[in-house]
């Protein structure tokens, strides 16, 4: 016996609105088993994971923190993703970005002025779309995988970010330890709350997902990204050129992700260190896809896996599970969206050996 | 998602409450961790401590712990939510957690906070500290004694005073055996990494030193040791188990006779913030058994564990010499804490450069 995936005739619209929800459901019970495997109360630890942290002002402003940099992040690829390039690298260029825009407060750590901030802001989404250019660059000219070259940038970032906190940037006054200076106070993204720590990156998210939503819902160019990325020939009948394509969403998604690197690096960190990201651009991608890859999903579940990041914290003090807690969820969350929209354009098929082989005779005479 | 979140959150909100409600009468005293509870090293030894804590005093106590909690953004937020769940006490160990401490403890001026390490303190922030170089010296001793090629690897961590604290006293140990005894030393800048931890130990190996040691957190470069066969010294928790034939000692952190003082201070009223700074005398730190060595090497080194136990030896006594040759502790004259605990100079004989 084997199984075999068939193209449905006609994928059904309401389960595509509905699957993300369903995989959400899904996850949920595969964490309760889970919890149940690990000898846990699974309704308790269920509820200090996905409710608990929700009915505090303190943890909402923390899940705000977190899903700031996965909206940020995960609005521009999904841009990148409905053209049909697949920008992986966008940790990379978050890191890049981080590493352009503290050029400011670092280097230049003298200069105290108002313009300090709105610089950073500006040379983190430079920093990351230049950083972005190598593999829109690499495909369009030399037809490269963009994949590929896009993913083992961001380890040429990583290493770049390493060295930089260790040698040339290195605080003079952290007792050796490998950090950069600390941000002046004009270079520390404000917080917009009494209530609470979330600061202006928030903000930035909700605006860039708003926008790109409206771009791509209203605009000529919203039309152009998904045209070419479901059909790169009628796209050309059109005059829509792909190559121009993979130099718009590279370069957009780049420099979001740059904007979400300085914003994480200046709201948060308050100067660099050798580690920035505990994967937010990798995070991302399951983000823009459980967002179904529109704008204005990807706040939603923005914010969703922020809750997982949050509430695996909560899990992990009250009921002592291990912190691998949160990343099973992820993993179980990304695998049940992707299981789930297979299966609403395939449906499985038992194919027995015995009456497949008739058939396939059937079919030669 | 909103409705779905809602629906759990109405169902499950009676069984979630009255699961937390009957738990609520014992202190909370809470611990961070930077690494993995049983990584073998530094933040085993906090967790043997926790868990020693926790048997002394029973059930009138909790000890919810948070571990692998990277140093940055997420600590604060760790130890923020520790304060907000009800901890009265919280030990946050390792030097990374500082800023977060203090930040934290501003907000919560009536939660105790104790930082491993640290050098920043406040009214409700304690600092707490080990006088690992004591163990270290005992250890350069030995491994001049044992070492054929008169060389001992150093894997030392960041270019902090305390780790430089640290090959310093190694070096003048060795030295107060073998005058000309050389260490070589390789920063892997990192804490908790096997990888690179067991990568600096081969090439320590292949630069020829016969001994190592590690101001790192995981038993990697023992397990190392024990392959290329030669000897190796344990770090902060008895790593006998990675290198039984390969352990000649180890600095053992025994955090729990700490934390049962405290929290008995705690607990009666009297506890104060401090900055603690104890040594082999107090029990903060021990010796794993002297193994793999002859019975005059093991006499020698119980000697000086018993002299600097008593007070006789300080380590760090003159006459001792700076790498670049100038004078910085006169015949008989003994360091000052303030002086070690802003170390940044090697003495004579280390074989490295010190990162600036």
């Amino acid at each position: 016996m084997r199984i075999e995936l068939e193209k449905r005739p006609r994928a059904s619209a309401f389960y595509a609105v509905l699957s993300p929800f369903i995989a959400l459901l899904l996850t949920v019970i595969a964490g309760g088993v889970m919890f149940f495997l690990l000898g846990k109360d699974p309704i308790a630890a269920l509820y200090s994971f996905f409710v608990e942290p929700l009915l505090d002002v303190w943890s909402l402003h923390e899940i705000a923190i977190k899903a700031a940099p996965l909206i940020l992040i995960g609005v521009g690829l999904s841009v990148c993703y409905r053209s049909n390039n697949w920008n992986i690298g966008a940790e990379g260029q978050f890191i890049m970005g981080a590493i352009a825009g503290a050029i400011v407060p670092v280097v230049f750590h003298e200069w105290h002025s108002p313009l300090v901030l709105p610089l950073m802001l500006v040379f983190g989404m430079i920093g990351g779309a230049l950083y972005a250019a190598i593999p829109a660059f690499l495909k369009a000219n030399m037809n490269t995988n963009e994949i590929l070259s896009s993913l083992m940038l961001v380890y040429i970032a990583q290493l770049f970010l390493d060295w930089m906190v260790r040698g040339p940037w290195r605080s003079p006054d952290a007792y050796n330890f490998p950090v950069t200076r600390d941000f002046a106070p004009e270079a520390v993204l404000p917080e917009i709350l009494a209530s609470g720590r979330t600061n202006l990156g928030f903000v930035f998210a909700l605006a860039a997902a708003v926008l790109l939503w409206f771009m791509m819902r209203y605009t000529l160019k919203g039309f152009e990204v998904t045209v070419l990325g479901q059909s790169e020939r009628a796209g050309r009948f059109a005059g829509f050129s792909s190559r121009r394509m993979i130099w718009f969403s590279m370069l957009l998604s780049g420099a979001l992700a740059g904007l979400a690197g300085i914003s994480e690096v200046s709201g948060n960190i308050g100067k660099l260190q050798p580690i920035i990201s505990p994967g937010y651009g990798f995070t991302a991608i399951i983000v823009a896809f459980l967002g179904r890859l529109n704008p204005l999903g990807i706040i939603l579940a923005g914010l969703f896996l922020a809750l997982t990041y949050v509430g695996g914290e909560a899990v992990q003090l009250t009921l002592s599970v291990s912190d691998k807690v949160t990343r099973v969820f992820q993993g179980l969350l990304l695998f049940f969206v992707l299981s789930c929209d297979t299966l609403i354009l395939y449906r499985i098929r038992l194919v027995f050996p015995g009456a497949a082989v008739p058939a396939a005779q059937q079919g030669a005479e | 998602m909103k409705k779905l979140l809602f629906a759990l959150a109405t169902s499950a909100a009676m069984l979630g409450f009255s699961a937390s409600a009957g738990a609520q009468d014992k202190t909370k005293v809470c611990f961070i961790y930077v690494g993995s509870k049983t990584d073998g090293g530094w933040t085993q030894a906090h967790d043997i401590g926790r868990q020693a804590l926790q048997a002394e005093f029973g059930d009138k106590i909790e000890t919810p712990f948070l571990e692998n909690v990277p140093e940055g953004p997420d600590a604060e937020r760790a130890i923020e939510r520790m304060a907000r769940s009800g901890c009265a006490l919280i030990f946050t160990t390792s030097f990374g957690f500082m800023d977060a401490t203090i930040k934290v403890a501003e907000k919560f001026p009536d939660v105790k906070f104790e930082h491993a390490t640290g050098f920043k303190s406040a009214p409700n922030v304690a600092t707490y500290n080990s006088r690992f170089y004591e163990g270290r010296y005992i250890q350069g001793q030995i491994a001049a004694k044992m070492s054929q090629k008169g060389v001992a690897g150093y894997i030392a961590s960041f270019p902090i005073p305390e780790v430089v604290m640290g090959i310093n006293s190694f070096v003048h140990g060795a030295q107060s055996v073998n005058p000309d005894f050389k260490v070589k030393v390789i920063w892997a800048n990192t804490w908790f990494d096997p990888g690179k931890e067991a990568d600096a130990a081969k090439a320590l190996i292949d630069q020829g030193v016969d001994i190592l040691t590690q101001h790192t957190d995981t038993t990697a470069p023992m397990q190392v040791a024990a392959e290329r066969g030669i000897k190796a010294f344990g770090q902060a928790s008895d790593m006998i188990k990675a290198g039984p034939e390969t352990q000649l000692t180890a600095i053992v952190d025994t955090w729990g006779a700490y934390y049962i003082k405290r929290t008995k201070e705690l607990l009666d009223g009297s506890w104060k913030s401090e900055q603690i700074w104890d040594g082999l005398k107090d029990g903060i730190l021990t010796m794993a058994p002297y193994t793999n060595m002859p019975d005059d090497v093991k006499k020698m080194a119980e000697e000086t564990e018993a002299k600097i136990r008593s007070g006789e030896l300080h380590p760090f006594t003159g006459p001792i010499k700076k790498q670049d040759g100038s004078d910085w502790l006169k015949d008989g004259e003994k360091a000052e804490d303030g002086v070690l605990l802003g170390m940044n100079f090697y003495i004579a004989g280390v074989d490295d450069k010190l990162p600036q």
